[in-house]
């Protein structure tokens, strides 16, 4: 009885996609095995079929060395498996020891002492640090994480499976949830990870499967083997993790914003006098923690926020009164921090996804009507130039594509708007390293082609990595306005985002 | 392109089991039900009469199912269509009655006007509380049926009867959608050109939903609010809008009913149309043509309950209890969307399978 779970010779087939195909896994109790592929390789179908989401097509799943049909998450909560999944599945205005009682069968009023002793102890065994009392709606996207784990301990999950967990956490949320990891598998636990960050595996895996296409490439030890080599599996080819960036040349100012003032959903000022100015054949990324004012900067330039007071120009136009509709067409595109909520109509196709900005304009519509054809055709010219992976091509409904190919399908069509100003807020969010790769390169085409781009984002990476220049907010105010040069690293970055100056570092 | 009959498959399944539920109910009566059935099916097909007034039937249902089914695909729940058929046909009722000396060209138009106005009046308010207000459209229409009710009361008792305190004179026969020479074809059926409003307003609604720009920017409000404000489509307008055309159709239900099928105003009744509407837009999968042919179903279930009744033992309540259990169906038809989706894998598994397998 040697492994605790096992997915044997999985197949399951979606119209036009074979997710999975023939894929085995195996798990040992008290490992942590990760599950490394493309987005769309099929990770998340996997392990729905191993929570009761999906049924497989064909194939077989052992538990503790017995075959187990799992048909609900109900049968996966008996066997001992647990799931956190991207999205968490939490009531906001329930507290969190509510949550976590709620659909368990030994009543709800009666044993809400017990059950908030219980968690307590949880909490402290696996340093969670949860106040069982609090609401959802009060506490961080971390915290409501780590409700989500204790919902699964308090179940007796013995098999967590994480989807993507550090997808929306900070760098010091992430700290922490290893060293929980860490605890959880001390306690004889066995975790799945999913994750497109290689260094997080390599920190806490201790076996890696590699799926391409629906099918496994290998299982490797990950002590073993070096990132790059696990990045090579991934993808099939050799992956650069330097960004190559012609000679920066920055042109006239596209983007000028002077003296913004803007409220935040508190209904505090989120942003205070803030001025910025972004110019042609430029990034300019704006560093610093979640929540101090970046939303709220970018809601106020696209017009989704009301402005209190200050300025937005664009090609020194005054736009501040413009609607949505008219600062889009002033030359504005925007990749959205919230790609399923901003970013895409879910029912819809992709050929109707691509012309959200457009629809009304010639050709892809004409007096009124639209233009099927030309919507379509247009289409297929993103699809192919982004490698959006569809199963139905232009018919597939947005909500049929894994959560990469839905950023890179965002991507295509803002880019694909070909404006002077390109605000991508968070682009690589949930990419594999593959993805990511690509979609640095065409922000990267972008400056050099002589567009302002204004990249917002919480990996620090990613804007030491892509900038030319680095604003660094905090409690929505302008810390600084750097150069990215030699003269500065990730350290004088990271005091900036907690509030220090240069001038005061030392 | 394949299309996706899921939608069609799933309402002609909530009607079989219609209908196997309503033959055990006529067993239950002691009733042969397949004579029951025969009858029923006769009483709406047997003669051009019968057949003219499944049509008629129809006519009102269409239009208020129309109006649910537009307002849902929208992403609305419009619950007032009722309380917009009265004020549609209350508006085409005074108009008819106060203008009888007009020509019949320039009177119909102007009827056909003022009931659209009327509905889409209704529409819009609920629609504006929405917008401005976030008021839940639901409580807005239920609200609105009841305004519309008592206007209709005192309106009508004040200005409009004639020989009865609780009706409106009859309008004028230049005033009714009927067709002397259509009505003496069928012998003497009801169905008038109602029916043509009618389908015009499917075909008319299927071209916006599908085709236009209009439709596109509805359904996007209708899906993700967040998404359409970010592509910079007003939401509140497109709310409003959708309010408004939800509201007209159910007007001109109102004056295919009020001055077509029916020739005067009854005080004090809110027309089961309005609410029947519901049942029709969910049978018809919110589609135009499934709208069309649900309320045709409707109206014939309606047509031939009475010539059931009075050829077997079966109490006509059976038809009515027939569509209740059909809505039932449709209502909970996740039940029958998973029986065919496993039927569908099932088949292509077996195809593959005989087709000589795949690894
Ligand atoms: N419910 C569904 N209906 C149709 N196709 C689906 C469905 N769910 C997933 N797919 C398709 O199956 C494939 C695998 O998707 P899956 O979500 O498992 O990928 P993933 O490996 O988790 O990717 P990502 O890293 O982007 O989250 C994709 O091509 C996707 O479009
Ligand atoms: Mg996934």
């Amino acid at each position: 009885m040697e492994y605790i779970v096992e997915m044997l010779n999985i197949r399951k087939e979606f119209p036009g996609v074979l997710a999975n195909d023939n894929v085995t896994i195996q798990l040992k109790q008290g490992e942590i095995l990760a599950l490394l592929g493309e987005n769309g390789a099929g990770k998340s179908t996997l392990m729905s079929i191993l929570f009761g989401l999906y049924h497989l097509d064909k194939g077989m799943i052992k538990v503790r060395g017995k075959e187990v049909s799992i048909n609900n998450p109900n049968d996966a909560n008996n066997l001992g498996i647990g799931m956190v999944h991207q999205h968490f599945q939490l009531v906001e205005t329930f507290t969190v020891t509510e949550n976590i009682i709620m659909g368990v069968e030994d009543g709800f009023v009666l044993n809400r002492k017990t059950a908030g002793n219980k968690i307590k102890k949880l909490s402290v065994q696996y340093g969670l640090n949860i106040n069982p009392n609090e609401k959802i709606e009060n506490i961080s996207v971390g915290m409501q994480q780590r409700v989500e784990i204790l919902k699964m301990l308090y179940r007796n999950a013995e098999v967590l499976i994480f989807d993507e967990p550090t997808a929306v956490l900070t760098p010091q949320e992430i700290h922490e949830l290893m060293q929980i990891m860490r605890n959880l598998i001390k306690d004889g636990k066995s975790i799945i990870l999913i994750t497109h960050k290689l260094k997080e595996i390599k920190e806490i895996a201790d076996i890696c499967t590699v799926i391409r296409r629906g099918k496994v490439i290998g299982t490797v030890d990950v002590e073993k083997t070096t990132l790059m080599q696990m990045a090579e599996m991934m993808v099939g080819r050799e992956i650069s993790f330097s960004v190559e960036k012609g000679e920066y040349k920055a042109g006239d100012t596209v983007l000028e914003i002077e003296n913004l003032n803007v409220l935040n959903n508190q209904k505090t000022l989120g942003l205070k006098n803030f001025s910025l100015g972004v110019k042609r054949g430029e990034i300019l990324g704006v560093a610093g923690v979640e929540g101090n004012g970046q939303t709220e900067l970018v809601e106020a330039i696209t017009g989704l926020r009301k402005i209190e007071s200050g300025s937005v120009k664009i090609h020194s136009k005054d736009i501040t009164k413009y609607s949505i509709r008219r600062r889009n067409e002033a030359g504005l595109a925007h990749i959205p921090e919230d790609r399923q909520k901003f970013g895409l109509v879910m029912d819809y196709d992709l050929g109707e996804n691509f012309v959200l900005k457009t629809y009304y304009q010639e050709p892809y519509s004409k007096n009124g009507f639209l233009k099927k054809d030309v919507i379509d055709k247009h289409a297929e010219k993103i699809i192919a130039d982004f490698d959006v992976r569809a199963g139905k091509g232009v018919k597939s409904p947005a909500w049929a594509l894994s959560g990469g190919n839905q950023q890179k399908a965002i991507l295509g069509r803002e880019i694909d708007l070909d404006t002077d100003l390109l605000i991508a807020v968070q682009p690589t969010r949930g990419l594999d390293v593959g993805a990511i790769e690509y979609i640095h390169k065409r922000l990267v085409e972008q400056r050099d082609s002589g567009k302002a781009v204004l990249l917002v984002s919480l990996e620090l990476d990613e804007i030491m990595d892509l900038s030319d220049r680095i604003a660094v907010v905090n409690s929505g105010e302008l810390i600084e306005l750097v150069d990215n040069d030699e003269s500065i690293d990730e350290n004088d970055i990271g005091l900036m985002m907690a509030g220090v100056k240069r001038g005061e570092q030392q | 392109m394949k299309k996706d009959y899921t939608g069609v498959i799933k309402s002609l399944g909530a009607v079989f089991l219609g209908l196997l539920a309503g033959a055990v109910l006529m067993a239950a009566v002691g009733a042969n039900p397949i004579k029951g059935y025969i009858y029923l099916f006769q009483g709406g097909f047997k003669s051009f009469e019968r057949l003219g007034n499944v049509f008629a039937i129809s006519t009102a249902l269409i239009l208020t199912g129309l109006s649910v089914a537009f307002a849902f695909r929208t992403g609305l729940f419009n619950i007032g269509a009722s309380g917009q058929m009265l004020m549609g046909g209350l508006a085409a009722t005074a108009v008819a009655l106060t203008f009888d000396n007009l020509p019949r060209i320039i009177l119909l138009p102007f009827m056909f006007i003022v009931a659209l106005l009327g509905g889409a009046l209704w529409g819009i308010i609920p629609g504006l509380l929405k917008a401005k207000f976030n008021v839940h459209e639901v409580v807005a229409t239920i609200m609105m049926n009841w305004i519309a009710y008592w206007i209709v009361y005192y309106t009508v008792k004040a200005y409009f009867t004639a020989g009865l305190e609780t009706e409106t004179a009859s309008i004028s026969a230049a005033a009714q959608l009927r067709l002397p020479w259509l009505t003496d074809f069928l012998n003497g059926s009801y169905l008038n050109m109602g029916i043509l409003i009618a389908i015009g307003s499917v075909i008319i609604i299927k071209l916006i939903l599908d085709k236009t720009t209009l439709g596109y920017e509805l359904k996007a409000v209708g899906f993700n609010r967040h998404a359409a404000r970010y592509a910079g489509i007003k939401v509140n307008r497109s709310i409003i809008l959708s309010m408004m055309i939800a509201g007209g159709l159910a007007g001109l239900a109102g004056l295919t009913y009020y001055t077509g099928y029916s020739i005067n105003m009854q005080i004090g009744v809110l027309p089961v149309q309005g609410f029947d509407g519901i049942a029709v837009a969910l049978l018809g999968a919110t589609t135009p043509w499934g709208v069309f042919f649900a309320a045709t179903f409707f109206g014939l279930l309606h047509a031939g309950k009475g010539f059931m009744s009075a050829n077997t033992v079966i109490p006509p309540q059976i038809a009515d209890t027939i569509i209740a259990i059909i809505i039932y169906f449709t209502a909970t038809s996740l039940f029958i969307e998973k029986l065919w989706v496993r039927f569908k894998t099932k088949r292509a598994e077996t195809k593959k399978i005989k087709s000589g397998g795949d690894e």
